[in-house]
């Protein structure tokens, strides 16, 4: 109980075990789950609105998830280590307070970019020491670097709202890519989601960070080096928030300290939604990429039904709720099932002898 | 050496008392040099405001006390405090003869129910807390929305008697504060006094050890939740108070200053100790460092930064007081087998 | 005696699944009496003490209480009945002070409900007082030595008794002696023998004979989950409790063929660890199989943790095939050519919500990757040979190892570690808990590997598995390699007795 999540109840053994049977197939039946789901999205949303199909749409759901999205991919694989990173949207703000202070102390873009990105390390790699090395529970770790990045953006930035970045640049929240209808972010998000899948899916590493996240010290005798992995998971969160933080300021042509406060919590629904367990060990990038076109396009119905956004809070909440819930009431379920059929047997032999 | 074994460490009550004595010198310290460089700082005026703005903290800080000693944590206070205090002022809108103390209880009771479904869901599911409460945060916040619809409650359509509380004092203490010392002493008290609270303890410092000793861990929990809804629900109604007019984002963002108070107030996060005393210390220590800044000058932009690192700090002091104390344990006992 | 007995279990079988726990275990506690029960590892000790707990509940066989017939329903029937047990490893919560520790729930209460916190503290004290130990009832329990803990656990069960007259009648502890220092454990027979002056009876278990002798009236042995005899402690001898616990044949189920050892593999020079090993040193040559013998707890596993890297080392050196491996770092030892099947299967040894083909792999990813990626033909094929050719009993490959018997489960991290072609395997424990069928399919393994002249460190606690499979024998006793055999002057009593600690001035 040492790095072990505080604020976690470990399984009962006996439901450890049900659940240990076929691990593909709930990952499969999840899957589906969220395929169907999508497509009453479709259907709902097309019968709501009659734009809601166009081609157009996917330029716009995809600008609106970009960023989202990106940092959804490192918390994915940090989670199923069995940790989390609740830091991801305070980095994303201090990065892209970093490039719009930067940038208009007249530095170049790209340095400050360049800069922004390694501010992300820097972070990432804070929240890794702490985690690895004094073996607090990341819990506590990233909500207090939570705090900490915001703080600093506000330092480096605020009051100030910094525009003028180069057209060239922000051109990519308003313009597709050339000759198709996805947004920049969307490709990235892409490319990166294929990565992600290749390296858990197909690699030792990815083997690595299921088995650590299942059993860190079966892991560690079978020669991972489980510290050194989650530290380099931690740091990669860090830059890829930062590179989500820059994309988000070019995006929106302008930059403000506060930028992006809050989404850590739809990161972290759309991690779970998508499948992966917050006990660790569990999920599949397949999962969280249907995730992410889920709640994008749940969130473009609402939109255009003028639903606010506070409002749609409450579905991102419930979406939450619901994929923590529906696993573990079924383990409940089972678990009870398993009581009665025990205690009938113990009659029946009572009966017997 | 024949039978004896000398209190290595010192006793549970006053290792605690060290820590609340450590942040009361923390807070003289914070306090002494500023008002050194800037006199106004000891003003009553400016003094009433730390006290005032520290005291919505300190009454979420018991609450979040009380789950958090048990190996949980209730991320739903700040979206709790704006719906109690937006429903509770929408109320008041609507029915102007309302007496202020039902205003209250209201308010007590929609926390309450809202604490009461985190508890549940917590306990019968088994789903970390971490991740239900952040689930109602955002849910309870998306209600709000839905029942606020772009509207303000404005400062007229408040009781008078309720925005008293908000400024008024008592002897020189502002009501608020006088309140939610009275609430962190009361706690305070129970939270030493009765079997039920004592389990809360043994819940957070060993989960198997307090099923084998028979404690309802699951009704505990859920007890623990609800009080915490409970005072948020208390808190949105002084939120109402002190600032008259209450929106959408009333209480935003508030879920992690209140943690960052308790763990600085010396609650350990994993469960099983810390004082409601220490958390509305720690409370208190945020807002002087805060209103420091700004009497020194220093931009308010500092706060949010100051506050994490300080979070950090502490639970890195925190990490290194118990290996240094593992490390001692083992060291006397390597000395001894040695003999 | 004439006396009538406190507690009686009488021709007590219990079963795990195939496993036969006890056979017919018999045990007879009388008032004012510190009795001793002794036995080897897997005796059937703990599985009769958890009977006595109402932790299990005996398949047959009974169980009488002041010669009335009884049922332990659970371990609140127990209490209930005034039979207390005091574990190893105390379960305090460590953030409460001592005096709550013993009453949580329980609290001494004035008006209006609350805590009477100074009545408690005083009973708490009383308690302590009657017991003759000093211990502060306010401290926090954090911090105590084990000693200290298994005195606030003994004070916890005479609190629950309810007239709190300190007739807590049955009190079983259970190898409370392992953790604690010599003046320690003298404070510990104090306490017991407070207590069996108070008319309670005292159920002592321990592997350490020069206690039994020094604090029991009366000794039951055990012996493969049978009752072997009881008897007065002044009518036995240590000779005849070490043959009576170990007098068994070697069975047939142990195949080594003799075997011509080679050049050194592993060589370990002066190793320690803090306080838990000292200066630790043997080698193990190729086509040989060393044995690591001893007690439970007296640093074997940790020998094995320190060669493979997962504990770092505080002094001496590990060469494997003459390179000195580096501090700490499995992935070096791996690469040298060591594989550690470690003694918790489920914990350490797989991954057990992954499918059988993971778990061989797991080890061998290196090998299977080509361009970064893992090569599924290789890892199919190299998983299907593994798991064929150590006659894994499955469904699927892809089906979780939780869902295998245990000794298929042994099979699976043997096949893990067996790909990757070690020259070392230390195996910790390699057949406890698995059946009898594949513990000799285990052992022919082992033989086999050896035979093709690889080097094992076996660490076991089954004396006839050393005797029976090693060449040499190296018996541990309190962090320290207190005995070195042949495998023609390894003897169940020589082994038996270094691990004790009764020969560590003769083997010296």
């Amino acid at each position: 109980m040492t790095s072990d999540m505080t604020t976690r109840t470990p399984l009962p053994p006996d439901a450890a075990t049900a659940e240990k049977r076929s691990p593909l197939r709930a990952l499969v039946r999840w899957e589906s789950a969220l395929v169907l789901v999508l497509i009453a999205t479709l259907i709902f949303g097309s019968a709501t609105s009659d734009h809601f199909l166009q081609v157009t749409n996917v330029f716009y759901i995809g600008l609106n998830m970009g960023e989202i999205a990106i940092m959804a991919l490192p918390l994915m694989l940090i989670i199923i280590t069995a940790e989390i990173d609740l830091s991801v949207a305070s980095m994303m703000g201090l990065s892209g307070a970093v490039l719009g202070a930067l940038f208009s102390a007249g530095w170049s873009v790209w340095a400050a970019m360049g800069v922004a990105l390694l501010v992300g390390l820097a972070g990432g790699a804070l929240n890794g020491l702490l985690v690895t090395r004094l073996k607090l529970p990341s819990i506590a770790v990233t909500i207090g670097t939570l705090a900490l990045f915001r703080g600093i953006a506000e330092i480096v930035l605020a009051p100030r709202t910094v525009t003028g970045f180069p057209l060239s640049l922000t051109n990519i929240g308003a313009v597709p890519i050339q000759g198709t209808e996805i947004a920049w972010s969307t490709l990235i998000f892409l490319v990166l989601a294929v990565i992600a899948g290749v390296v858990l899916h197909a690699t030792p590493l990815g083997r690595a960070i299921v088995a650590t996240g299942w059993q860190p010290e079966a892991a560690q005798f079978s020669g991972i080096r489980v510290n050194r992995l989650k530290f380099w998971l931690f740091v990669l969160s860090g830059v890829l928030c930062a590179f989500a933080g820059i994309l988000f300021t070019l995006k929106n042509a302008s930059v403000s300290y506060d930028a992006g406060t809050g989404l850590e919590l739809n990161v972290v629904a759309i991690v779970l939604f998508g499948g992966v367990s917050i006990f660790g060990g569990k999920g599949s990038v397949i999962g969280v990429v249907l995730s992410v076109v889920v709640v994008g396009c749940l969130q473009q119905v609402l939109t255009q039904l003028n639903v606010a956004p506070e409002i749609q809070n409450i579905v991102i909440g419930g979406l939450l709720l619901i994929s923590v819930i529906i696993p573990n009431g079924r383990e409940a379920l089972r678990r009870i099932r398993a009581r009665a059929r025990r205690s009938s047997n113990s009659t029946q032999r009572k009966a017997l002898g | 050496m024949t039978t004896v074994t000398a209190p290595r460490f010192a006793r549970t009550g006053s290792l605690l008392r060290v820590r609340e004595l450590g942040i009361g010198v923390a807070i003289l310290v914070v306090f002494g040099i500023t008002t050194f460089t800037n006199p106004a700082f000891a003003s009553a005026n400016s003094v009433q405001q730390l006290l005032t703005g520290a005291a919505l903290i300190a009454l979420l800080g018991v609450g979040e006390t009380m789950v958090v000693v048990t190996r949980n944590v209730d991320l739903s206070v700040g979206s709790v405090v704006g719906f109690s205090a937006y429903l509770v002022g929408d109320l008041f809108a609507h029915h102007p003869g309302l007496p202020v103390p039902l205003g209250f209880l209201i308010g007590i009771a929609i926390g309450a129910a809202i604490g009461a479904i985190n508890g549940i869901v917590t306990t019968v599911s088994r789903v970390p807390s971490l991740v239900v409460t952040l689930a109602m945060l955002y849910i309870v916040r998306g209600i709000d929305g839905m029942v606020v619809n772009g509207h303000t409650i404005d400062p007229d359509k408040i009781p008078t008697a309720l925005t008293a509380v908000g400024y008024r004092t008592l002897v020189g203490i502002p009501w608020l504060a006088v309140i939610v010392a009275l609430v962190v002493v009361v706690a305070g008290y129970a939270m030493r006094s009765f079997r039920a609270s004592r389990d809360l303890y043994a819940i957070g410092s060993n989960p198997e050890a307090a099923t084998l000793a028979g404690i309802p861990a699951g009704r505990r929990v859920f007890t623990a939740f609800t009080l915490s809804g409970a005072l948020a629900g208390l808190a949105g109604v002084l939120f109402l108070a002190l600032h008259a007019q209450i929106d959408v984002t009333g209480g935003t963002g508030y879920e992690l200053t209140v943690i960052s108070a308790v763990v600085v107030g010396g609650v350990a996060i994993f469960g099983g100790s810390g004082t409601v005393l220490g958390a509305a210390l720690g409370a208190l220590l945020l807002n002087t460092i805060n209103q420091a800044l700004v009497a020194a000058r220093i931009s308010a932009f500092w706060d949010e930064a100051i506050a994490g690192a300080l979070l950090l700090a502490t639970i890195a002091f925190d990490r290194w007081l118990s290996l240094r104390m593992a490390r001692s344990l083992r060291s006397a006992e390597g000395a001894h087998r040695d003999v | 005696m004439t006396t009538q007995p406190l507690l009686v279990l009488e021709r007590a079988t219990k079963s795990f699944g195939p496993v036969k726990a006890l056979l017919d275990a018999e045990i007879t506690l009388f008032p004012g009496e510190a009795h001793a029960l002794v036995g080897e590892n897997g005796a059937g000790k703990s599985t009769l003490v958890k009977i006595l707990a109402g932790v299990h509940q005996p398949d047959s066989g009974a169980l009488l209480i002041d010669g009335e017939p009884t049922v332990f329903t659970g371990p609140g029937a127990a209490r209930d009945a005034g039979v207390s047990i005091i574990y190893q490893e105390p379960t305090l919560f460590p953030d409460l002070t001592v005096a709550e520790n013993i009453y949580i729930g329980r609290q001494p209460l004035r008006a209006g409900r609350r805590i009477d916190r100074a009545a408690m503290n005083k009973a708490a004290a009383e308690l302590f007082a009657r017991l003759g130990v000093r211990l502060d009832p306010e401290r926090q329990a954090r911090g105590l030595s084990v000693a200290d803990q298994q005195i606030v656990e003994i004070a916890k069960a005479l609190s629950l008794d309810k007239a709190q007259s300190l007739n807590a009648r049955v009190l079983v502890i259970d190898e409370p002696t392992a953790a604690l220092t010599t003046v320690e454990v003298q404070r510990l027979f104090e306490v017991m023998r407070t207590l069996r002056t108070q008319g309670a009876a005292v159920l002592f278990i321990s592997h350490r004979l020069e206690e039994v002798f020094a604090s029991c009236q009366r000794v039951t042995i055990m012996r493969d989950g049978q009752f072997v005899r009881s008897a007065s402690i002044d009518e036995v001898s240590v000779d005849e409790i070490i043959r009576s616990m170990v007098g068994r044949e070697l069975s047939a189920l142990f195949p080594k063929t003799e075997t011509e050892p080679g050049e050194v593999v592993l060589a370990v020079d002066g190793l320690g660890r803090d306080k838990v090993l000292r200066d630790i040193s043997f080698t193990v040559r190729r086509g040989e199989i060393v044995a690591l013998a001893g007690l439970v707890g007296a640093g074997r596993s940790e020998v094995a943790r320190a060669i493979f890297g997962i504990d770092k080392r505080t002094s001496g050196s590990v060469r494997i095939n003459g390179t000195e491996l580096a501090n700490g770092k499995p992935l070096d030892a791996m690469a040298a050519g060591v594989a550690l099947v470690p003694e918790d299967r489920r914990q350490q040894g797989l991954v057990m919500e992954l499918g059988i083909d993971r778990n061989l792999a797991l080890a061998s990813l290196a090998r299977l990757r080509r361009f970064g990626l893992i090569r599924r033909r290789d890892e199919r094929a190299l998983t299907r040979d593994w798991a064929q050719r150590l006659q894994v009993k499955f469904g699927r490959l892809g089906n979780a190892v939780a869902t295998l018997s245990g000794g298929n489960q042994q099979k699976v991290v043997l096949g893990k570690w067996l790909a990757r072609d070690p020259s070392l395997l230390i195996i910790d424990e390699p057949t406890r808990g698995i059946d009898v069928g594949t513990k000799s399919e285990v052992h022919r393994i082992l033989d086999e590997l050896v035979g093709k002249g690889m080097a094992v460190l076996m660490i076991s606690s089954e004396l006839p598995e050393v005797l029976g499979m090693a060449d040499r024998v190296l018996v541990m006793h309190e962090g320290r390699i207190s005995a070195e055999f042949d495998r023609a002057d390894a003897t169940e009593d020589a082994i038996m007795r270094a691990a004790t600690g009764q020969a560590s001035e003769a083997a010296a």
